[in-house]
């Protein structure tokens, strides 16, 4: 009843291609925004419940944020351009040590040209923004095998790109400044003179990136370039028939999205973790990210959403039910079982329903539309 | 300079570990061959087989039962677990999933192997568990002729063995039993396989039966080497290069993309690692594996892929 488009006419061409044509949607979407950005963080201030202490925030909304984001930029490639990756946590982990360089003031002595370039310490926004070009930049370089090889072949090829980066972000002791211990701290969260420390404004600079990048990513992929991605997913051959380049519909894919990871990688590294090391961004961050693609929906920037919040909140809930109940379990066994549920929840859905969460969503709203009449 | 010798003994474990990425390879390619799915659960089915081995036999042995009846008894007891994971996969996930493409199928085995993970620690625990059924000392060769002669290590030696009789009797079966046949069959074309009355559940239930089977080997084999243990897993990410560089769907390729694996990887660490920082073996095959993709997209002894529209 309340979702009905009927007297909503669209009287020119570009109401008719406007980003959220119908108007409950753009209600909706501004009450969530207003909620997210004034609502939490009034709550999360004058601590009135459910944010009574900072765990809610800090363990729960704020890496779902950035994990969301990283989420976007793999659904760009994998779920968008139908390009696999296993080597999202890589390109995470391209974003946070560039960012950290960047951050921290790069220096390269070219001892046999007899000079050295200096990069002096830039500001934070510079270095995290940096940071996903450099991650942009090496996902062009791993993704140029994309234009001979496709699908499993290319998974083989980002999971070379993922161990590559492992190997060199723990042995190459210049990334790390030579930290004896392998760990790096982030620098001072310094935004033009104001500087980010409690959750509630770590909260907010998340919040804000995450929603820019994902109105870009969405206007994005409904644009020329996100309908060449989306042609080359769904036959490549044929999409190259009709004119579109491979060459440069693969590769602006593989760029935005490790761009978008490698954004999401630094701000996983400077706000959420603090001081890291390499093993945040191994082989298992890719799988969770690409769990995150699949269990929320291919192809869609909200299903990114919904599968963060279902990978993360899984794992918490197990931790919870138990202990309510009173049968508490061995952090062991919890594991363990987390990973039967998601494996066999993955399986179920691809069975069930291969577009995920963000297509059982738009069936409801199909129906809501439709009500009270079946068809 | 390098001495030859050194040269040699690096040169022969690199051979003889990449016989043992054969062993983990050879189950991918037998269910790719067949069944057009890459199994990225085969790493994990190692490890099921082998914890449920190493467990059954320390508990045969703790009730009294002579060495002989309890490695018996326990490779029954792995073989029956592998086989009941098969019958569960093909009726619960592949089944279902037939006729979906490829990369579906691929992301349904990355949620079979955690199933499989959680499960067989939950089940048979996870700790690292010693498994003796080879054994592990070393043999000197050539003392002759080089100074200290060429270290070879036993277990090296009967993976190898193992490996070779695997491979034969697994050519003997495709080549000569009526189940190899329908396999090759389904193999070639799903649909006209089955319209000639092959029924293709029960060959995918053989198949990874089969894979099973083969990783139950491996099994044994890593399992002397390493402990049974979850790092095991990672194995079956070290077979994906493997498979990659000798064809995905070649049995004699996966033997050649292993050795060439285990002595390229073997020789770049002791030879380039010390130059770069070492550590080399994490991520050589890898790249290795991207270059030949890179100049042959199918692998050195893969089918040429033809695509239509």
């Amino acid at each position: 009843m309340l979702y009905r488009e009927t007297g909503q006419f669209k009287t020119a061409y570009a109401q008719d291609m406007a980003i959220f044509p119908i108007r409950q949607d753009r209600i909706g979407l501004g009450i969530l925004l207003g909620i997210a950005f004034i609502g939490v963080p009034l709550l999360a201030t004058f601590h009135i419940w459910p944010f009574g202490r900072d765990y809610l925030l800090w363990a729960i909304l704020l890496p779902f944020l950035v994990l969301a984001l990283a989420a976007i930029g793999t659904n760009i490639l994998v779920g968008y351009c139908g390009q696999i990756s296993l080597g999202s946590g890589a390109f995470m982990a391209i974003g946070a040590y560039s960012a950290y360089k960047l951050g921290t003031g790069v220096h390269i002595p070219l001892a046999w040209l007899g000079f050295a370039i200096s990069i002096p310490p830039l500001p934070v926004l510079a270095s995290i923004l940096l940071g996903g070009l450099a991650a942009a930049g090496c996902g062009i370089l791993f993704g140029i095998p994309s234009l001979r090889i496709k699908g499993l072949y290319l998974a083989v090829a980002t999971l070379a790109a993922q161990f590559f980066f492992d190997w060199v972000f723990l042995r190459v002791p210049w990334f790390t400044n030579y930290a004896p211990s392998g760990s790096v701290n982030a620098p001072e969260l310094n935004f033009f003179g104001a500087v980010v420390q409690t959750p509630v404004e770590r909260y907010l600079l998340c919040l804000t990136f995450v929603t820019v990048i994902a109105f870009l990513a969405k206007n994005l992929v409904r644009g020329n370039l996100g309908r060449q991605w989306m042609a080359i997913r769904d036959m490549d051959i044929a999409a190259e028939l009709i004119g579109i380049r491979p060459l440069y519909a693969k590769l602006t894919a593989f760029a935005v999205s490790s761009f978008i990871i490698g954004v999401a990688g630094a701000l996983w590294a400077f706000v959420y973790l603090g001081s890291w090391e390499p093993l945040a961004f191994s082989i298992d961050r890719s799988l969770q990210l690409l769990f995150m693609v699949i269990i929320g929906g291919l192809g869609s920037i909200m299903g990114s959403f919904v599968g963060a919040a279902f990978i993360l909140i899984v794992p918490i809930m197990l931790n919870l039910i138990p202990t309510e109940l009173g049968v508490p379990l061995s952090t062991e066994t919890i594991t363990h079982l987390e990973f039967i549920i998601f494996g066999s929840l993955i399986c179920y859905l691809l069975i069930k329903e291969p577009h995920g969460f963000a297509r059982l969503i738009s069936i409801c709203k199909e129906k809501l539309r439709l009500w009270p009449f079946p068809y | 300079m390098i001495a030859l010798g050194q040269f040699l003994e690096v040169l022969i474990g690199g051979l003889m570990s990449g016989v043992l990425y054969s062993l983990v390879a050879l189950g991918f390619v037998l269910i790719f061959k067949a069944s057009g799915v890459f199994n990225f659960a085969q790493g994990a089915m190692v490890l099921l087989a082998g914890l449920a081995l190493v467990r059954a036999l320390d508990l045969l042995i703790a009730n009294g039962f002579p060495y002989w009846a309890a490695v018996v008894l326990g490779i029954g007891f792995a073989a029956a677990i592998m086989a009941m994971t098969a019958w569960l996969i093909e009726r619960f996930v592949i089944g279902p999933l037939v006729n979906q493409d490829a990369l579906t199928l691929f992301m349904s085995t990355i949620g079979v192997t955690f199933v499989l993970e959680g499960a067989a620690e939950m089940i048979f625990g996870s700790d690292v568990y010693p498994l003796r059924l080879f054994p592990t000392d070393a043999w000197f060769l050539f003392e002759s002729l080089f100074p200290g002669g060429i270290l070879i290590n036993k277990l090296d030696v009967w993976g190898a063995l193992i490996a070779g009789i695997l491979v034969a009797g697994l050519a003997l079966f495709f080549q000569w039993t009526k189940t190899g046949r329908a396999l090759r069959a389904v193999a070639d074309d799903h649909l006209a396989a089955h319209s000639v009355g092959i029924p293709i559940s029960w060959i995918w239930f053989v198949v990874w039966l089969v894979a099973g089977l083969v990783a139950l080997v491996a099994a044994t084999v890593w399992g002397t080497k390493l402990g049974v243990q979850f790092s095991i897993t990672f194995l079956a990410l070290k077979a994906l290069p493997v498979l990659i560089i000798g064809g995905l769907t070649s049995i004699p390729g996966a033997i050649a993309g292993g050795l060439i694996v285990g002595a390229g990887e073997k020789i770049a660490e002791v030879f380039l690692g010390p130059s770069i920082g070492g550590g080399i073996e994490y991520w050589f095959a890898y790249v290795l594996a991207l270059a030949v993709l890179l100049v042959r997209p199918q692998g050195l002894f893969g089918e040429r892929i033809i695509e239509r529209i």
